[in-house]
This record gives C-alpha cells, structure tokens and sequence, in this order.
C-alpha cells in the first residue's frame, strides 16, 4: 500500500489548541496522536491501543492554568518584541544583542532579553556572559544583568559544562520556556526582546500561545538577502499572519561585503530575486532596512562586545541605527527616544 | 525496508544554523556522484528545507508507488562520463505551495521523519547522504533512533559535522559534537565551511566569519579535519541562478589557481545550459569538494575492512 501523507493543513488547529499542562506519558505517543494537550486527547481513533489513552482521557482539559500567572509576572513589561526568521545563522541572536544594547543605551530604559533558543542557544556569548549562573530567590530566578540596565535569561546558565547538548522533545522545551516566563523575575521593564531558534515548531508555538494573553507588539524578522534563505522567511511570515502575530518589519543582514583591500562591494549572499525588499513588497511588510556584512559585527560577537560601543563610525552602525529607530517607529514609540541622533 | 539497498548512510549535521548544512550535502553529493558512485539526499529539515532549491528542482513532486515514495532523480547515471545517479527526497516536494508554513510540534515531526526513513524507495545506491535541520531535538533524536533501530550494522557510517569559524557558531557545535557522543554516532570528520572570502576585484581574502575556529574544534574533540571551504558568490549564483561559474585570471583559491577569463562578467542572471553537476566541474569549490568526498569515502572503507 502506498504511503499516506496528511496534507499539513492543520497549522490552524494547531494553533488554535492552546497550550495545557502535558499529561506524564507513560509511552512515546503514536503516529496520529492528536497531541496530549488537544481535545481529542484519550479519545481519537489512533487513541485505541495507546498506553498513554487512559492518562490522556482523564488529563485536565481548557486553557492552561499557567497562562494567567505568566500575564500577572509579565504585566510590568510594556514592549514585548520577538525577533524571527525561518532560517539559521542569519543574525537573529546578533541583531537582537544590537537591538538590546541599543535601547539599553537610554539609561531611563531597562531591557531583558529571553533566549528560546534551546538546543543553540547565542545569546550569552554575544552578551559577554556566558558563564553566569541563574541565582534563585524567593521572588524567583533573576535573570543575569550585562548593564544596570540590561538582563538576559537562556538555558546556557543552566549547564554544567558549557558545551552540553540539550537533547530535547518538544515537551520538554515548551516547559522551560514556560518556566523562563513564569518563573523569572522580571520586574518592571520597557522592553523585553525574545530570540527564537529557527523554524517553526513547539518554541514558536509555545512563545506564541504564552504571551498571547499579555500581548506582543509584534515581530522583526531577519533575514539574508539569497532566495535560500527568504524561501524559509516567507514560511515564518506566513506562521505569523495564522499565528495573529503583528510582523513590525523586515530586517536584510549581510547585504554586501566592501572589501577592505579595494572598497569593492561584493554582493556575497546575491539578492537574485529581489532580497528582503522584495519580500517586503510581496508580503506587504514594511522593511526595515539593510545591513552590511561587517566582519567585525562577527568579532564583537565573538568576544561578547558590544558592536555599537567598539565600531561607533563604521557604516554597519550607521545602518543598524538606522533600522533600531525604524523598529521603534513601527511599535509607535519615537525615533529620539529609542535612540538619540548623535 | 527501503533502506535495505542502501551501502551507506553519511549524516550531516550541525547544532548551528545557515552554516552551510545544506550547500555542503549538495557539494559532497555532487563530488560523490563525479566519482562514479550513486547518491541519494534525505532531506528532513521539515521546517526549512533547502534541498529543492539547491538542486534547481523545487517544482518537482514525489511519485507515489506501490510500497512507497520515488524520490525525484536531480541526474541520471552516465556510465562513460563516470558520474553516478543522484536523486533526492524532501518534505519541500509534498508542500502545495512553497511559502507555506509547516508549523508541527514534536510527535508529528518524528512521524514524517520516521515515515521518510522507512518508504522512500532508494533503490541501490551507494551514499545515501542525510540533510538536517540545526539543533538537537525531534527530528535528530528520532532520526537516531530509528537508524539505531532498523539500519543493518555498518550502514550507518557516520555523521559530517558543519561549522563556521566563528566562536559563536563552533559554541553550538560543540553542543552537536557532545550529541554524536551520547547517541553513539560515528563523527566522521568536521567541515569549515565560509572560511575566508576572496574578493572577484583585487583577489584579496577576507575571513569575514574569523578563520581556524573548525579546525581548532575538531582537535579538541580529537575528530578529523576534512577540510575549509571558502565563500564563493560564484557557487551560489550557480544553485540560484544556473550560471556557470567563471572567475577572474589570479583568483586563488586554497592556494590552487582558477582563474580563467579576462573578463568577467558578474552583470547577468543567465542560466547556462547543462546539468548542474556538469556545470559545478568549473567551480572553484569543485576540487575541495573531492578531497573532502574522497577523505569520506576512503574513512567508510577503512572502518568497514
């Protein structure tokens, strides 16, 4: 008999299943599960046979009763802000250190980053602060502080030795991510910025189903400008438009390389089909702005510097600003006080 | 099983994103196909494949047959030119329209990829090289799990593991690397891909993503080196566009002249006719490729013998 392949038509029931507590499965879940947090769950026909029917059936169904207790710890967060791409390494934990320092830069800000990033997870080291530690208080985890003003929460801090791998299912991410949301003491803040891993599967759900109730102003995505890479951006767009997630605009990284020998530019990464641009037309997004490929946003990074305090002068700071104050428009909030013209 | 007829199964892996996963599975499956040998590609990056535009193919869909899926045939064997058959399989081929969104949680993940595992009819080839996605979670852990459980002994000879120079990126694939171990897959050696990028002006090589960090990581995981691979724009307007690669006389690189016209002209977005792995001959990637294709081929003999 052939194979069957359900068509995966199904992203709006997905969606539309908030998160619940995961029953304990006392069995890996079948092929055709319905998900042991849907409806369905213990009554589906792929449900007959299963071990895990009984625990399913009798798992407590409705929304999540977490899901008000995160509302209530993030109700002192004014900005929420997500940044995405359906692709890797185009610069999303990159532009999200620029983005955080950036508005870290008006001491009257405080800012929090949250890396969902589990199995990858950047953000410490291009913060500088990759062997922290999580300190865990009465009020909760506190997050690890870069600036007075600028703390960061991932699950590197969490690791023994730091290069463990995270192997992990689906369950297991959502929950700590859960626990990044619920259990961190993130005070009051203006912005909290929320780097994802690429793709589109549990972390996006679960950041998406999450903070629904609290509201996201919205989301940036990254992108590069070859059609390999908008091919997957295309497919984020995509989720956040089922997903009802307010994309702010469109970021293009790595447009063009100056040789630093004979100030040649090198479309590196061509746009052959237009680059972010394009997609921005064609998706009806704003752009927020091109990026030069600076091999030093690279080495910043790498040694967990801030890009715009070492390079102030070069053009990709020129650029970045220029796209930090376009988010800021897009989210309502005035170019001068995101980021003073100097 | 529709493994069965499959020599041997190479993974390629990384814990870091768009460092090359997919433009490196693609090159080694188009060295191992110039050597003569047959290849297949398993795509399961089921949120962001690349596979289909890689190889020019993205219209292409799967044939269903009895017993299974054909994964659709990039080239024929041509037995006089020495080139072997190359054929490919990925969820991009079963999508209606390709800017749709795949948005499946864990177990459905680990479905498709099981299902992909089990009823693509590969036939009898050589390689059958298996494209990731970045990470460590769904999708490796069942794709190691079901390779650990159905694969004959020895088919699985291991994995090729991607990075960029750069320490952000090596950070994630040490994480990779502490996989292999705890599942107990064979690192075959480490690539470094986007090491260094020469100018089509003035020659000038720019290591625009740091340069050493992958060769410095596989030492310290005591795996092999295979090898680092240059950014070349001429490589990627080849997959994009179709355009075969020419460079400027005194381009150098990893130390081997290729440089050919005069002129060259980077203008126009033609598509020149020929099968890409006809075309990719003339990349300056080309002869990389073949040491690294020829360092796996001869680490898989040695561990079988």
């Amino acid at each position: 008999m052939a194979p069957s392949l359900e068509a995966p038509d199904n992203v709006e029931d997905v969606l539309d299943n908030p998160l619940k507590t995961s029953p304990n499965l006392v069995a890996p879940e079948p092929e055709h599960c319905p998900g042991p947090e849907s409806e369905a769950a213990g009554k589906a026909d792929s449900c007959a046979g299963c071990p895990n029917q009984a625990i399913c059936a009798s798992a407590p169904k409705g929304p999540d009763p977490d899901i008000p207790l995160i509302t209530e710890r993030l109700s002192g967060i004014k900005h929420k802000v997500l940044i995405l791409s359906g692709k890797g390494g185009v610069g999303k934990s990159t532009f999200t250190t620029l983005l955080a320092h950036a508005f870290a830069t008006n001491e009257d800000n405080t800012v929090g980053v949250m890396d969902t990033d589990i199995c990858g997870p950047s953000i410490p080291k291009m913060m500088g602060v990759e062997t922290e530690t999580i300190h865990v208080s009465g009020a909760g985890w506190s997050p690890v502080w870069v600036l007075d003003n600028l703390g960061v929460m991932s699950i590197q801090f969490m690791l023994p030795n730091k290069d463990d791998a995270i192997i992990w299912r689906g369950p297991k991410k959502n929950g700590l991510i859960k626990q990044f949301l619920k259990d961190v003491e993130w005070g009051e803040m203006d912005y909290l910025l929320v780097d994802t891993p690429p793709g589109t599967s549990d972390e996006h759900l679960s950041v998406n189903s999450f903070l629904k109730e609290s509201g996201v102003d919205g989301a940036v995505v990254v992108t590069t400008p070859q059609e390999v890479a908008l091919l997957d951006v295309r497919k984020e767009i995509d989720f956040c438009r089922k997903a009802g997630i307010k994309v702010l605009g469109i970021v293009e990284n790595m447009s063009g390389f100056v040789c630093p020998k004979c100030t040649h530019e090198s479309q590196i990464f061509k746009a052959t089909t237009g680059g972010a641009r394009g997609l921005a037309k064609e998706m009806n997004i704003p752009f927020l702005g091109a990026v030069p490929l600076d091999p030093r946003i690279g080495l910043a990074a790498d040694y967990g510097e801030s890009f715009f305090d070492a390079y102030p002068d070069s053009p990709a700071c020129t650029a970045l600003k220029g796209v930090v104050r376009r988010v800021g428009e897009e989210m309502g909030i005035k170019a001068e006080v995101i980021l003073p013209e100097d | 099983m529709s493994l069965d007829n499959v020599k041997n199964i190479v993974l390629v892996l990384s814990g870091k994103g768009g460092v090359g996963k997919s433009s490196v599975t693609t090159q080694l499956a188009l060295s191992l196909s110039l050597a003569g040998h047959s290849v297949g590609i398993l795509d399961i990056d089921l949120t962001g494949p690349s596979i289909p535009r890689l190889f020019g193919i993205e219209t292409a869909t799967v044939t269903q047959a009895p017993g299974g899926w054909i994964p659709v045939p990039v080239h024929a064997a041509n037995p006089t030119a020495g080139i072997g058959s190359l054929s490919c399989m990925s969820l991009g081929f079963l999508l209606r329209e390709r800017g749709d969104a795949v948005v499946w949680r864990g177990p459905k993940k680990t479905a498709m990829v099981r299902q992909f595992l089990t009823d693509v009819l590969w036939g009898e080839i050589d390689y059958l090289l298996i494209d990731t996605p970045p990470g460590t979670s769904d999708e490796h852990i069942s794709l190691a799990e079901t390779l650990l459980k159905n694969a004959l002994p020895g088919q699985v000879a291991g994995a090729v593991v991607v990075t960029t120079p750069q320490a952000v990126a090596t950070a994630d694939v040490k994480k990779e690397l502490n996989f292999c171990v705890k599942t107990g897959i064979n690192v075959i050696g480490v690539v470094e891909n986007m090491s260094g990028f020469v100018c089509p002006n003035c020659s000038e090589c720019t290591n625009i993503f740091s340069k050493g960090g992958g060769e410095v990581m596989a030492m310290d995981f005591k795996v092999k080196f295979l090898g680092r691979v240059p950014i070349d724009p001429q490589f990627i307007m080849l997959v994009e566009t179709g355009r075969r690669p020419v460079y400027p006389i005194g381009t150098e690189i990893n130390g081997l002249d290729v440089g050919r016209s005069e002129v060259v002209d980077n203008s126009g977005d033609y598509k020149d006719p020929g099968q890409l792995v006809e075309k990719y001959k003339d990349c300056s990637l080309c002869p990389i490729f073949k040491d690294i294709a020829r360092d796996v081929v001869n680490d898989i003999e040695s561990t079988k013998s």
